[in-house]
């Protein structure tokens, strides 16, 4: 084994692009916002061809503590996308509202590098820190803008209820270590292969625990109160890029550890994913009904789309895997696309974020209002968008797993969700401008982002099949801990 | 045995003290008797390093700083009164005691069932205990601590360094006075 430094380059890309960030953001002075930029989307490229180099490894590296598989590397193009767009979207938001801070860059890397350990450990406790790795960026990004006491607001509660939430998932850790005496999810795979020298209640418990713990960063149901008030009070590019990559984190996580304690966890425990799933989805979609604000709707919507995928989590398996990486990824260039849009109409220090501030931007700016309509299209998952081919994905897995119900009420919030998605698309074409409108900013990077995204979920919804067939690969690597198990013997 | 009630005893009696007493500088105190304690109860088990190191981490250094911060923030006694609202006082309460009791039936139940299994499993040759597959001769020493952490867990370490690296521009970025380029959109 031995250090397998080869399997972590793209972490290391991504982590150097930081350092690189946070130097020379000391010694450039006028044109720091385009250069910021530049390095950041070299690195990010950079990331992307390293972790396509990995793409045929399966290996392990560090004592067992890092592995390299299809499932870590689905996820690792998807912190790569977004994390790209989201420096896409920030560039002139940041020269503009926050003038031009180095910071936001070094920790948004850092947060990336934080998801990339997560999505690629095989221990527990490499999983633990890459999520504090990837947390505490996040809580500083949430009040990073000075002049908005809203964020500061957000920051604090994201960080108070995200310690609690850390307390929860060390405790699981904890037990879990007490049941296997180990924290090597590969060795404790190995354990099931005997099918002795454990202890099931403790398991259990110790699921429960991490199940809470991540529960929180999905923004799952009973766990997601901090969802609305951060996302709305943190500034619109950190809302997008928290609501891709660290989910998707928290999910790859989950994943993992569901198919390694597949031998242990009973029916019980499949009926408490059911109704996290259900509630979830439901609660998410029927609060995003009645939202005025723009980024509290899609706070809501987010929780809702966790739903979605607790549905993917709840098949498991390799069907399961699959439509949870698929859906993951649509969902974050789409939501990001989203909320591209919304920083190129909500004027400066985002005044205009009511759903109601819309309208009539459908004739004043058509193509922003086009790519806007395809977006909430998506999110609602309408045929002929990428949101559609993700849905369906996850339907059709849980169907054929015989979750039938769970499938129908999926269906049945998907339905429900048309209602608010369109309600956007109604204030920007049918409602009559108002006096006041917002003056929109413009830039180059922001047209990017926009472009890309919308090329994404057109491209992810009428030819989706390469994709469906790459996720489709990662999920059959289901049993990841037991092949890596055999690799190691 | 008798060593290890008084330690106990001590430290639970510490661990209330520290979250009831008003004034935090008490509160702090008592923190310290409980880190010692349970370094006390660390020694006690043969880990005299990990003793060593909760003396010298949480009872010195951590401890001096916390001192440190409720000096400089300088808090007049009714700046963290006690919270008024009674019900979450009590729900608080109610919480913890189920907390507690899932603990401890949890930890309860599961030792009964690893002696059951132990026995059960005690006759496949491939049963390898939890507590066995640790090496229980050296994993106490100074010497396997620092073998663990630089060769098994030397990812996690060096991960742990960026962690702190993040806190660092975190705490520098919230506390930083003002932006460093002002308002007018002008540098300075």
């Amino acid at each position: 084994m031995g250090f397998n430094w080869i399997l972590i380059s793209p972490e290391i890309a991504v982590l150097a692009t930081g350092f690189i960030l946070l130097i020379l953001d000391l010694f450039i002075g006028k044109s720091r916002g385009f250069l910021l930029t530049a390095v950041s989307f070299i690195g990010i490229m950079v990331a992307l061809w390293l972790n396509y180099q990995n793409y045929s490894i399966m290996g392990v590296g560090f004592q067992g503590i890092v592995i390299n598989d299809p499932i870590g590397f689905y996820f690792k193009i998807i912190f790569c996308m977004g994390t790209l767009l989201t420096v896409f979207i920030s560039s002139t938001y940041v020269s503009r509202e926050m003038k031009g801070m180095g910071e936001y860059y070094v920790l948004i890397f850092i947060a990336t590098f934080g998801m990339m350990v997560m999505a690629s450990s095989a221990d527990l406790i490499t999983i633990f820190l890459g999520l504090e790795v990837m947390s505490i960026p996040l809580y500083v990004l949430a009040g990073i803008h000075r002049g908005r006491l809203r964020g500061r607001e957000a920051a604090m509660k994201y960080f108070l209820l995200g310690a609690f939430a850390s307390g929860f998932l060390l405790y699981g850790i904890a037990l879990i270590f007490g049941a296997y005496g180990s924290t090597n999810l590969v060795e404790i795979s190995q354990r099931f292969l005997f099918s002795s020298g454990f202890s099931g209640i403790l398991t259990g418990a110790g699921m429960v625990f991490l199940l809470v713990g991540f529960g929180f960063k999905i923004a799952a149901a009973p766990f997601h109160m901090w969802v609305p008030d951060v996302y709305e009070g943190a500034t619109a590019p950190v809302t997008a890029f928290m609501s891709a990559g660290p989910k998707a984190a928290a999910f790859a996580v989950l994943f993992r550890l569901f198919s390694v304690f597949q031998p242990v966890i009973s029916d019980n425990f499949t009926t408490i994913l059911w109704i996290l799933a259900v509630i979830t989805m439901l609660w998410g979609n029927l609060l995003a009904l009645s939202q005025k604000n723009i980024k509290r709707m899609l706070a809501y919507s987010s929780i809702a789309h966790a739903g979605y995928v607790l549905i993917a989590l709840t098949v498991g398996g390799r069907d399961g895997i699959s439509a949870g990486l698929f859906y993951l990824l649509i969902y974050t260039i789409v939501n990001i696309g989203a909320f591209s849009i919304i920083i190129f109409f909500s004027g400066k220090n985002e005044k205009y974020e009511n759903i109601s501030d819309y309208a009539g931007f459908g004739y004043k700016y058509p193509f922003a209002a086009i790519a806007m309509t395809v977006f909430m299209l998506a999110l609602a998952g309408f045929p002929a968008t990428a949101g559609f081919a993700g849905k369906y994905k996850i339907f059709v897995a849980a169907i054929n797993s015989g979750f039938i119900w769970l499938a129908i009420i999926g269906i049945f919030n998907s339905l429900v969700s048309v209602w608010y998605y369109i309600g956007v698309v109604v204030s920007m074409y049918m409602k009559q401008p108002r006096d006041e409108s917002p003056t929109v900013i413009l830039s180059m990077t922001l047209m990017v982002a926009v472009l890309v995204a919308f090329i994404g979920t057109v491209y992810l919804g009428l030819f989706p099949d390469d994709w469906i067939a790459l996720s489709d690969w990662a999920g059959s690597h289901y049993s990841w801990a037991s092949i890596v198990g055999s690799l190691v013997r | 045995m008798i060593i290890f009630s008084i330690l106990a005893a001590v430290a639970v009696f510490s661990a209330v003290m520290v979250i009831t007493r008003k004034s935090p500088i008490s509160s702090a105190i008592y923190l310290i008797v409980l880190m010692c304690s349970l370094a006390g109860l660390f020694a006690l088990q043969g880990a005299f390093f990990i003793a060593a190191l909760q003396v010298i981490v949480y009872a010195g250094a951590i401890m001096v700083l916390f001192i440190f911060v409720i000096m400089l923030i300088n808090l007049r006694d009714n700046d963290f009164g006690i919270d008024k609202r009674k019900i979450q006082k009590y729900l608080g309460f109610i919480f913890a005691a189920v907390i507690l009791l899932q603990a401890v039936f949890i930890t309860g139940w599961a030792m009964k069932e690893f002696s059951n299994e132990t026995e059960s499993a005690m006759s496949s040759e491939f049963y390898q205990s939890p507590v066995d597959s640790l090496d229980q001769e050296d994993y106490l020493s100074a010497e396997s601590v620092a073998e663990n952490l630089f060769m098994r867990f030397a990812y996690p370490f060096e991960v742990t360094s960026i962690l702190l690296l993040a806190a660092i521009i975190g705490a520098f970025v919230i506390a930083r006075k003002s932006d460093p380029i002002d308002d007018e959109g002008e540098e300075t």
